[in-house]
């Protein structure tokens, strides 16, 4: 049986509370098998054509364990594998490998760039992959709709006993947030390491974990830190942040007790800059901030700007570091992140959240999963998670970046439904979602903020570029786009267009 | 009067948003234009037309104009393309 969600997507106002229990809290004298070995381990595990494997993504593009477990895998000459990853990145070339060679038919996940998503696109995997937000991942495991037969945690540290920390050894990476359902719901959970020591702070308990096994190297922390999280240097972009900022402020967002996150892309990290200097310079102290947590965020959190971080995964070493050492800088998962059903989900709670588009269309709806030849190069992570949560979803991108506009009439791909989007800052102007009708008039009389239409947007860019050319897909169904609340907002075709 | 090059000329950046154009001596009278693009896909006509538009309005004639775009605007193009012939001269 193949993961395959059904219900078509439609708009829910506010999603009813469920409780999943967590069925591993109650093994007391459980014993964590340690084994010397892949192939004990595989022995062990007894995994089997047609399983379900999982991992987790916090080494990001430093990540060794799939690698590791997929080459395995291969050599086992096991057949019609799903693989349950958060994300998959650039690094993952045996994933891949294994799509090709049809030893893995399915990929689920909330993000895929490089060699895998380049396979997926063109079609070369033999079902559909799911792609999915990182809070409907965390529902769909703990609604049991997915089920992982064995996870595989890269684990920074364990101790002897088989407790995880993900905030000490060599490749510490601080929160294990998007690991956590796993963990608790997988079959059989293997954590992989190291570094076998005494913790100073248990990230997952020995009561979830099956095996462990001590490798070489689980990965490159150095690869945490990359490709999106740096912030731009281009002066368009920094006029973007700072008309953000003026925009969060005329909306009467920038006050005492402001939540507030921001996408790791160029100018969601300069709008986190800006928002410091605001902050400082009025005085204001805003109540967390959340989600992937940047150097930027904690250090205006260490200047008191933020009393609280909630942090399901780290986007480079400073925010490691502070996790370990800062008592409010607290780890969560992915289900207290963002899963829709979970009562005290984080999203909910916030106010503002900054993020990133590759288009956005006359609908507002956003799409950061595909490039406009249907190509897959990225995918939800938090974005539909977030926009849906926050009070005020703002994206933020230049118009136009090398002769492609990011407002175009109709997104190739839904990440995002436009009926959670409130605005779009460009450097030619801010456009507002319709229904913010009365916002939009006061904005106009009231402040000095170019105000315009999303057409009007659209009518700038061809003209500055020209109409471009559409691009149909193929037939074939390579990924069906999972909404948060798992029902399927879109799909993805196969590409036309060879690399 | 006609416009014919007598050595290489050479204009734009191959940064993002710009374009580098190169037009270099033929033999004959003929004008080939090549293009390159990240856009090509989406732009390929527009592109095509800038470059050959402007080639004629210069009146060149017996060139290699070779193109590598970055996603450049076609006013931009047009730019690089008409310093790019006036150097080759």
């Amino acid at each position: 049986m193949k993961y395959e969600p059904k219900l078509p997507y439609q708009y829910i106002e506010s999603y009813e509370p469920r409780i999943y229990q967590e069925k591993k809290t109650s093994r007391v004298n459980h014993i964590v098998k340690k084994v010397e070995s892949l192939d004990e381990l595989f022995d062990r595990i007894g995994l089997q054509d047609g399983m379900t494997i999982s991992f987790h993504h916090h080494l990001r593009n430093g990540d060794a364990v799939m690698n590791l477990i997929l080459d395995e895998i291969i050599k086992r000459k096991l057949k019609d594998i799903t693989v349950a990853a958060s994300s998959v990145f650039p690094i993952h070339t045996s994933l891949a490998k294994a799509i090709e060679l049809g030893v893995v038919t399915q990929v689920v996940s909330a993000y895929m760039s490089g060699a895998v998503a380049d396979v997926v696109s063109e079609g070369k995997c033999l079902y559909p992959c799911v792609m999915q937000t990182h809070g409907g991942r965390a529902l769909s495991i703990e609604s049991g709709k997915l089920k992982i037969d064995v996870a595989f945690i890269a684990a920074p540290a364990l101790d002897e006993s088989g407790n995880i920390s993900g905030r000490q050894g060599k490749a510490a990476c601080g929160s294990l947030g998007y690991a956590i359902a796993d963990a608790h719901y997988a079959s059989t959970v293997v954590a992989i390491t190291d570094t076998i020591e005494p913790l100073f702070h248990i990230d997952i308990a020995r009561e979830c974990v099956d095996v462990m096994l001590q490798v070489d190297s689980i990965g490159d922390p150095r690869g945490i830190v990359s490709g999106t999280t740096r912030i731009t240097k281009d002066p368009v972009g920094l006029a973007i942040a700072k008309r953000t900022i003026e925009l969060m402020d005329a909306v009467g967002y920038i006050k005492d007790g402001l939540s507030f996150q921001t996408g790791a892309g160029g100018i969601s990290l300069a709008v986190a800059a800006q928002l410091h200097l605001k902050l400082r310079q009025n005085n204001i102290k805003g109540s967390f901030a959340s989600g992937g947590i940047t150097g930027y965020l904690v250090d205006m959190f260490e200047e008191g700007l933020f009393e609280k971080l909630y942090d399901v995964q780290c986007f480079d070493l400073s925010a490691v570091a502070s996790i370990v050492k800062n008592a409010n800088h607290q780890a969560i998962s992915a289900s207290q992140y963002g899963n829709p059903f979970n009562p005290k989900n984080m999203v909910d709670q916030l106010d503002v959240v900054i993020l990133g588009a590759s288009e956005i269309d006359l609908n507002f709806n956003v799409n950061v999963t595909t490039g406009f030849d249907h190509r897959i190069l990225g995918g939800s992570g938090g974005h539909a998670d977030t926009a849906y949560g926050s009070k005020f979803a703002i994206i933020v991108s230049k118009l136009v970046s090398s002769r492609i506009s990011v407002v175009v009439d109709r997104v190739t791909t839904i990440t995002t439904p436009g009926e959670t989007v409130d605005a779009l800052v460009t450097d030619y102007g801010i456009a507002l979602h319709p229904r913010h009708r009365e916002l939009i008039e006061q904005l106009k009389k009231t402040t000095r903020l170019p105000v315009v239409s999303m057409k009007e947007l659209l009518d700038t860019a061809n003209e500055l570029c020209g109409v471009p050319q559409t691009m149909l897909p193929k037939d074939k169904i390579v990924a069906l786009m999972e909404y948060r609340d798992l029902s399927v907002i879109d799909v993805i075709r196969q590409s036309e267009i060879p690399l | 009067m006609m416009n014919r090059p007598t050595k290489t000329g050479i204009a734009g950046t191959l940064e993002s948003n710009d374009c580098q154009v190169i037009v270099e001596p033929t033999k004959d009278e003929g004008l080939i234009i090549q293009i390159e693009s990240v856009v090509k896909a989406r732009f390929g006509k527009q592109i095509e037309t800038a470059v050959r538009d402007t080639c004629e309005q210069l009146n060149l004639i017996g060139a290699i104009v070779s193109v590598n775009d970055k996603g450049a605007l076609d006013f931009t193009i047009k730019a690089r393309v008409e310093t790019a012939v006036k150097r080759s001269l």
